[in-house]
């Protein structure tokens, strides 16, 4: 599904320049669901950002799904954002003014689907993760946890390749990162790929597989044995 | 870019951001608001202006007798200068392509008297022509015509007032008045726009006042009546070889000031004319100054909308906005607000203006409005500006990578 081949990426500070990326190699499958952990610095959300097309990558090359990404210009970069990827953030950017289903069918609306088909969909997902009565709710009167859950929901609505997760229990207190762990468990039972960045072991042994990043380099990539989240929930 | 779903998008963005909404709109109906209420006074104080002379007509040179301060030709300074019939005669024959008419004027005040009730008037010894150099109005029976004046009869036409303070509410035409002890039939009751004192007179054939002076041929002032069509440059010059003619003709001296007395309507029209029109831009100056502090509010308001959408707009480029829908809906918005806005405060500020009418008279507004094409114009400006406005922050935001933008907590 994701075939990344020695990847590079710097910032420019001013003169110096900061080599964050240096010649990563990695592959994910279809029906993965992979931990990027390390610590702040490591390169795991640059990493996670170019996976996104939310960056650009220096050197290297990154096909999705049998797609080059590359030299996109901002359009199309952001048509295949709303294809192939699904973004789970963890302060939630969910639209405060928005209720949970106007939310969920936001990225429905720039694929340019039918309204009424937009609010069916969005409830059919608000429902998966157990927040169909709060449909109608604004995310001001949503806890943390059902935020996530809304914004899980927004990432499948546009049925994505990939489900692409920014520290997604960063935000959250230990019983609630489960009840979301879980949920994504459940969706990548079903055959979703899903990429986590975490820098929580816990959570991160949730997955199947874990890279462990440091220093812009993949120093460990190995598959583990799923922990249920089920068992804390 | 203009669908249902771009609509309903940009209603509901509209509706869950009051504050933001009413802001920007407030500014730009305020901009508009006072830009036509104040370019409706500028109108109004011209239409003031021009009523101070619209109650006698504007083509009018009057020409006074005055006592010669220079000798000349033999002739001593101190005397008293004469106008007779013989100057009209002359008027008329040297200078008819100039002129619409002529029209003697002879002022006396007599007591006048009709049965019980008498008073002081001024009376005025006329040709039929004054009528329309001081825009007599007749409400009824006639004015003064050429017979009478040929026939010298002794027919008066009596101002309104005349007739309510003589009459009371009886009719006085076709009854006889005592004026300075000569019998007159009158014919005719006037009215003029020129105040009190003007419904306050009596106008007889001056031909008739002459015979009652033991028959004598003066008058004690000639009015001439010129062309409109000579506009100002012509009516000076008219004024001046007039002048030059009447030196000549009674002997007085080219550079002696005194010896006639012109007054020329089109001199005083011009110039405050002049007053009204510079007026008129000073105030279209502010006016205008208010349109633009509308578009730097407007400016500021789509800048800080922006900046505070910077994450709202990082959200939806990363679940897939193009940048063409980003700067679309930004765009739309902010036109949608300025139009429906500018429309209100131009309504606004035009039914402000007719409702004014003539209230702020005693401030020199009279009738204040504002053509409709300059209201919609100062409007589609506004809106334009205000989308320019709302485009350029637009483009910058769907230009930042949403990273950057959902950085920015």
């Amino acid at each position: 599904m994701i075939q990344i081949k020695d990847l590079h990426k710097s910032y420019k500070m001013g003169k110096n320049s900061l080599h964050v990326l240096k010649g990563i190699n990695f592959n994910v499958e279809e029906g993965e669901l992979v931990a990027i952990m390390g610590s702040s610095g490591s390169g795991k959300s640059t990493l996670l950002n170019i996976l996104g097309m939310l960056d650009e990558l220096d050197e290297g090359t990154y096909t999705l799904d049998g797609v080059a990404i590359k030299n996109l210009n901002e359009t199309k970069a952001a048509q295949y954002r709303n294809k192939f990827l699904g973004f789970i953030f963890q302060s939630f950017n969910l639209i405060n003014y928005k209720s949970a289903a106007e939310n969920v069918a936001l990225p429905l609306y720039y694929q340019k689907v039918a309204r009424k088909e937009r609010q069916e969909k969005a409830l059919k997902y608000l429902t998966q993760v157990g927040l169909k009565e709060w449909a109608n709710h604004l995310p001001s009167e949503l806890s943390g946890g059902q935020k996530q859950r809304v914004a899980i929901a927004r990432a499948m609505a546009a049925e994505p390749k990939v489900l692409l997760a920014d520290e997604p229990t960063g935000a959250l207190d230990s019983t609630t990162s489960y009840e979301v762990m879980d949920l994504i468990q459940k969706i990548n039972d079903q055959g979703n790929t899903i990429l986590i960045v975490t820098h929580e072991p816990d959570i991160a042994d949730m997955c199947k597989r874990i890279v462990h990043l440091k220093d812009g380099v993949i120093i460990e990539d190995k598959k583990i044995e799923q922990v249920r989240a089920s068992k804390y929930v | 870019m203009f669908s249902r779903d771009n609509w309903r998008e940009i209603f509901q963005t509209i509706q869950k951001n009051k504050l933001r909404t009413f802001l920007s709109g407030f500014t730009v109906a305020l901009g508009i608001l006072i830009f036509v209420v104040l370019f409706g006074f500028g109108n109004g104080l011209i239409n003031t202006f021009q009523l101070f002379f619209e109650d006698d007509a504007q083509n009018i040179i009057t020409f006074f007798p005055g006592q010669t301060t220079k000798p000349y030709k033999g002739y001593k300074s101190g005397r008293q200068i004469e106008f007779d019939r013989s100057d009209l005669a002359d008027i008329e024959k040297n200078f008819p392509m100039f002129l619409e008419y002529v029209t003697p004027r002879i002022g006396r005040t007599y007591l006048t008297k009709f049965k019980n009730e008498s008073n002081n008037y001024s009376t005025r010894g006329v040709a039929p022509s004054h009528q329309f150099a001081e825009k007599t109005i007749i409400m009824k029976g006639r004015y003064l015509d050429k017979l009478d004046i040929l026939k010298k009869t002794k027919t008066a036409v009596i101002g309104r007032l005349v007739e309510r303070d003589l009459f009371g509410q009886k009719d006085a035409i076709g009854n006889y008045i005592d004026v300075g002890g000569s019998v007159f039939k009158i014919v005719g009751v006037y009215q003029d726009d020129g105040g009190d004192d003007e419904e306050r007179r009596i106008y007889v054939p001056y031909t008739t006042l002459q015979l009652i002076e033991k028959n004598n041929d003066k008058v004690d002032q000639i009015i001439v009546a010129f062309k409109p069509e000579l506009g100002y440059s012509g009516a000076m010059a008219l004024e001046k070889s007039l002048s030059t003619f009447f030196k000549e003709k009674k002997y007085i001296n080219p550079n002696d000031q005194n010896g006639i007395f012109i007054r020329n309507v089109a001199e005083g029209l011009k110039q405050t004319q002049q007053l009204a029109r510079v007026l008129q831009l000073i105030v279209s100056f502010v006016a205008f100054g208010t349109i633009i502090a509308g578009i730097i509010g407007i400016s500021n308001i789509m800048v800080f909308v922006v900046k505070e959408r910077t994450k709202e707009l990082g959200i939806r480029k990363a679940l897939g906005a193009t940048p063409k829908s980003v700067i679309g809906t930004i765009l739309l918005e902010s036109i949608f607000i300025t139009t429906i806005s500018g429309v209100l405060g131009m309504l606004i500020g035009i039914a402000i203006l007719s409702s004014l009418d003539k209230t702020l008279e005693d401030f020199f507004i009279t009738d204040p409005f504002i053509d409709l094409s300059v209201a919609i114009f100062a409007t589609v400006v506004l809106i334009i500006f205000g989308g320019v406005a709302g485009y350029i922050p637009a483009k910058r935001a769907a230009r930042i990578k949403p990273i950057v933008a959902l950085r920015d907590e």
